[in-house]
């Protein structure tokens, strides 16, 4: 069953086009889960892929009776984010419910901060490709929590429509999460695709820093939510905007920003409204499509949640956090540039391909940085790209891959030989030493070995023989390939040269 | 000592007999399970008797005495009716809806945990208001209570199965909520003692919401030291409950047996001016001034206080009420547990069939007005200025305890009414808890006395403290038992008719 | 919490019979077409009799959500046992596959 209907679709513009005529203002609403051992108001755990409804309790099951008690990591964890954004932190706060009836909430009202957020306008700066460095306001960080998951049998590919009937699992109602929220982002013009995308990759990079969250958008921990609007170039007019929710990767939150831009001025030049709404996007075709429309408009009849008393953070504890924060992201880029001694390209070309972490952690196993870099931005991520996967989620470690360059250095493995341990590794054969034993792919450095492989090259060619008798020592070529040949490749190509030549004028 | 005998000991008194090993829990638990089997059929107080249960809790605290074991606590033996708004995972939970008809909990609430540490009897759950919201007990899904004093008349509510119980010699102890009065207001139409802790002084942890804000779990009994024993049993911090005191419970027994003694020189009462006159009927006005001279004879000195916004209580507890209840009951959608209505194409029709046919007139008509009060473009005008009224009362409370120690006024404004005589006039239905609803608004502490008679029928006295302050309130309530019952030649209760099927 | 004030806070005649039917949408009621008129009827009373919170109550008073002034109730990020698939699925109205089975939900999540 199709969701869109096509027809009633208009053309997309050219994205030339689009910035030429419209300025796209942005707002960008992330949700975060928690990595805490416990959900938000109860004790039970919150780890990913469990057996459904084996990680719940009369509270989070919204049994009657049973009443929430906040979890102090939780709260901990949304006041470092708001620190770390350059947040103020709310002296005094409360939860409200916000009152909505779905299946997947189990006391049909989400518990969660309304007008009284923890963390509040802080800002956060991007470093664009180009250099050129954005800063992003930050409207707000509120803690609220999770649903449950909904699984929709009998219809076609577990779609809400024409589903006969539902399942549901509540191990992730109650989970906690931030949501994080900018205030309206202006004048990006024809970067704004890039400009989301380097938000919330920056903001990920933050939160992974910060400990609390694993920020895997791929297993929905980590979950954002598109606005945007245009408004034709230089009026001044904030246009109406549109909200495509749950976009599920950073390249999705690009696509998704570059269509919407698209869409809504194909609309605008069709003499159309747009109308303010959910859109959905759809990660095989790169649009978004249109949510139901609802009948009317929601009315969340929020008010301060009775079962909760108030969260007034002194200062003390504020500062206690603090000091807490760890080495933030744009802070550990200078450190590890004056290390390394690399330029503001090099280091973002790190951090595009996702690599800083990666080399940081080899190169303290033992590398040198420039043998990391070059392992992991070039061969590594080349077996990642063939392999289909993040280059953080290769078959190997940094440490094993500290350990190839040592055997390199030490003269115990050639690059080549190194690559096919990599291999090796990738492909599950063990460490590299047990790649190296089991394929039998050390350098061969025994001369004894080596001269016997030489003088067996000879015999069988004495042509050569004389023509490297006669002066000719580029025909050493042919006997050293051979050499090499024969070694499986294992040998040092520069020693077999010198003995080919040495061998054949006795 | 004959059966019959056993179901008219106070607590205490059964108490101290099962601990002596004179009388056993399990001959207690029995001699009340036979008295229930006898009248409950008139009364209607229980909606489920739990026999075996009951016999293997007496049981067990029978065997720890013949082990020569201290009790576990000063009511260890003692039976029980638990009102049916606690989860209890040996007995159903209703909450006296159809919604939740024959729910079996997973889950004990910390009352009914405390009350099986203490190693009480519970005898059943008793019958309420729907989802404690009524002022009689009409609104409960499963049949009326009747009043023991004249089975044709309420036994108040929403707590009336509670109250009814002890006044029919079911139980000697019961636990009741109090969100407007649904504990003082039965015990003054049933002539027996009910009060309303501290907010915060006794968990909500598995008690059924009604409203949060407002909502306590309370003793109830028929003499002020049973009631006071009963606190210290089930009062006390639990951090399930965020909204829990985390101090000491007031040491309430000692404040009643030192009340007991009759003197209450150099205490100030506090008589508020805006409870007890207009509106309040000529038998319980008669009755609320013979008790305030009995206060005096006491050695209390009356002070005359104003609490000037206690007027507006009503008016900001239908509003405020309402609203949490309108969020508090909208898990009740028949996905993961309760009833399930059969038709219903969708999850949306299922769970808007379901909450039509689950829930009765009265809980419906409180979300709907709940669901107004808290939309867009009303909220401030109701649900905040409710807020607001709220805090006034606060101040009136807080202005009034600089002056007195505590407060008093009639429990309700009438005597028990007719069954059926207010059912569809859900105002006039309101109006029973006029003098109960300051106290929940502002989280103070209340209970309510038994005071006389008023055309045969009881009439409660309303003692009120400040938050935390029950020692006071439970030594002015036993003094003036005391001081009443020597007056009158026994206690009020005795004077109950016997219930006759 | 929300920027407008009602308009229409005098005593009768504030509650409509669509009002009532636009309210039960909200509460997930199914009423019927006679509990629409009784309705109305009664919670056009009772809006009016509660209306008079207006009365007092002024800007400089500041609203009472909590009536014991508790702050930072917390518990530790500890686990506690919690129940099992068959405890959690026991008073299920329908399960299947260890989990709630429910009608088709038409709407979408929020």
């Amino acid at each position: 069953m199709t969701t869109a209907s096509t027809h009633s679709e208009p053309e997309l513009v050219e994205f030339d086009d689009v910035v030429a005529r419209f300025d796209p203002v942005l707002g960008i609403e992330v949700h975060v889960e928690l990595s805490t051992n416990t959900k938000m108001f109860c004790g039970c755990p919150t780890e990913f892929g469990a057996e459904p409804n084996t990680q719940v309790c009369p509270v989070c099951l919204g049994m009657p009776g049973a009443l929430p008690v906040v979890n102090r990591a939780a709260v901990e964890s949304a006041m470092r984010i708001g620190l770390a954004l350059n947040c103020e932190i709310a002296p005094w706060g409360r939860f409200a419910r916000k009152n909505y009836f779905y299946p997947d909430m189990p006391k049909n009202f989400q518990t969660s901060q309304y007008d009284e957020p923890i963390a509040h306008d802080g800002f956060l700066d991007l470093t664009l490709d180009d250099g050129e460095v954005v800063r992003i306001g930050i409207e707000r960080a509120h803690m609220e929590e999770d649903t449950g998951k909904s699984l929709h049998v009998g219809g076609a590919d577990g779609r809400i429509h024409g589903a006969d009937h539902s399942l549901l699992d509540y191990n992730r109602a109650g989970v906690p999460l931030i949501e994080i929220v900018t205030k309206m982002i202006p004048d990006t013009g024809a970067r704004a695709p890039e400009v989301a995308r380097a938000y919330v990759t920056a903001l990920r990079d933050l939160i992974k820093s910060l400990g609390v969250s694993d920020v895997r958008m791929d297993q929905g921990s980590m979950r954002a939510d598109v606005n945007l609007s245009l408004s034709p170039s230089g009026s001044g007019q904030l246009g109406t905007r549109t909200e495509t929710k749950n976009v599920n990767s950073l390249r999705s939150v690009e696509r998704a920003v570059r269509h919407e831009m698209s869409r809504q001025a194909g609309v605008l030049d069709a003499g159309g409204e747009i109308v303010q709404e959910t859109r959905h996007f759809d990660e095989a075709t790169g649009h978004t499509r249109a949510g139901r429309r609802k009948e009317t408009s929601e009315d969340y009849r929020y008010f301060p949640e009775p079962d909760l008393v108030p969260i007034a953070p002194s200062a003390e504890w504020v500062e206690e956090l603090r000091g807490t924060l760890p080495e933030l992201p744009w802070e550990r880029r200078k450190r590890i540039q004056t290390e390394w001694g690399i330029s503001d390209e090099e280091i973002r070309d790190l951090v595009n391909a996702g690599a800083l972490d990666l080399v940081e952690a080899t190169v303290a196993a033992g590398a040198s940085s420039q043998e990391a870099r070059s392992w992991w931005v070039a061969y590594l991520a080349q077996q990642a790209n063939t392999r289909s996967v993040e280059l953080a989620d290769l078959a190997i470690t940094p440490e094993q891959v500290a350990r190839v360059i040592a055997l390199v250095a030490d003269g115990e493995l050639t690059n080549k030989l190194a690559r096919q341990v990599v291999d090796g590794v990738l492909d599950g054969e063990g460490s590299p030493d047990e790649v190296v034993a089991a394929r039998g792919l050390k350098v061969v450095s025994d001369e004894g070995e080596l001269i016997a492989a030489v003088d067996a090259a000879l015999a069988e060619q004495p042509d050569v023989v004389e023509k490297i008798r006669g002066g000719k020592v580029a025909a050493a070529g042919a006997i050293v390939g051979a050499v090499m040949k024969a070694t499986r490749g294992q040998a040092d190509a520069k020693r077999v040269k010198e003995l080919v030549v040495e061998r054949s004028s006795l | 000592m004959s059966a019959s005998d056993l179901t008219r000991l106070t607590a205490a008194e059964l108490a101290s007999r099962i601990h002596a090993r004179e009388v056993s829990a399990v001959e207690a638990a029995q001699a009340h399970l036979d008295r229930i089997g006898a009248v409950d059929s008139r009364v209607h107080a229980f909606l489920h008797v739990g026999t075996e249960s009951a016999l293997a809790s007496a049981q067990r605290v029978d065997a720890a005495l013949a082990d020569g074991a201290e009790p576990v606590s000063p009511l260890a033996g003692v039976p029980l009716a638990l009102k049916d708004v606690f989860t209890t995972t040996d007995m159903p939970t209703t909450c006296g809806s159809r919604i939740l008809e024959d729910w079996q909990p997973p889950y004990d609430a910390t009352v009914t945990e405390r009350l099986r540490a203490a190693g009480i009897t519970i005898l059943g759950k008793t019958n309420m208001d729907e989802f404690a919201m009524g002022s009689s007990t009409e609104h409960s899904a499963y049949g009326v209570t009747r009043n023991p004093w004249d089975t044709a008349r309420v036994p108040g509510g929403s707590g009336g199965g509670s109250a009814a119980a002890l006044a029919a010699h079911e139980a000697p102890l019961a636990i009741g909520t109090d969100t407007g009065g649904s504990i003082r207001q039965p015990a003054a139409f049933t002539g027996t003692v009910g009060v309303k802790p501290t907010y915060g002084g006794v968990s909500r942890y598995g008690l059924v919401a009604c409203a949060s804000s407002l909502d306590q779990a309370g003793p109830c009994a028929r003499t002020v030291l049973d009631a006071a024993l009963l606190h210290e049993v089930i009062g006390g911090h639990d951090p399930r409950d965020s909204t829990s005191i985390d101090q000491p419970v007031p040491d309430v027994v000692a404040a009643a047996r030192q009340g007991a003694n009759g003197d209450l020189s150099g205490l100030k009462v506090g008589v508020v001016r805006e409870l007890g006159g207009e509106g309040y009927q000529p038998g319980v006005r008669a009755a609320h001034d013979a008790s305030l001279r009995r206060l005096e004879k006491l050695g209390a000195e009356l002070v005359e206080v104003s609490c000037p916004h206690f007027e507006y209580g009503m008016a900001a507890y239908y509003l405020i009420l309402p609203s949490e209840v309108s969020s508090n009951l909208a898990r009740f959608d028949a996905m993961r547990y309760g009833l399930r209505a059969a038709e219903g194409r969708s999850a949306e029709e299922v769970m808007a069939n379901t909450r039509e046919q689950g829930f009765g007139p009265e809980v419906k008509r409180r979300i709907m007005l709940g669901t107004y009060a808290l939309s867009s473009g009303y909220y401030d005008a109701y649900y905040g200025q409710a807020q607001k009224v709220r805090t006034l009362i606060s101040r009136d409370f807080a202005a009034a305890f600089s002056q007195v120690d505590v407060l008093v006024s009639p429990t309700t404004p009438t005597v028990p009414f007719p069954i059926g005589e207010k059912v569809d006039d859900p105002l006039a239905m309101y109006l029973n808890d006029l003098a109960t609803i300051p106290t929940n608004l502002a989280g103070v502490a209340g209970m309510s006395v038994p005071s006389g008679l008023a055309e045969g029928l009881p009439v409660g006295l309303q003692v009120m403290a400040p938050a935390l302050g029950e020692a006071v309130m439970y030594r002015v309530g036993a003094a003036f038992e005391a001081a009443r019952d020597a007056d009158e030649g026994g206690p009020l209760i005795a004077r109950v008719p016997e219930v006759t099927a | 919490m929300t920027a407008h004030s009602a308009e229409r806070t005098d005593s009768g005649g504030v509650i409509t019979r669509d009002e009532v039917a636009h309210l039960a949408r909200l509460a997930r009621l199914a009423v019927t077409e006679d509990e629409l008129d009784t309705f109305a009827g009664q919670l056009d009373v009772i809006i009016g009799s509660v209306a008079r919170v207006g009365e007092v109550a002024a800007d400089d008073i500041p609203p009472t959500s909590h009536a014991v002034p508790l702050e930072n109730v917390f518990r530790p990020d500890e686990r506690r046992p919690g129940l099992d698939q068959a405890q959690a699925l026991a008073g299920a109205p329908a399960a299947e596959d260890g989990r709630f089975r429910v009608p088709r939900i038409l709407g979408e999540e929020q």
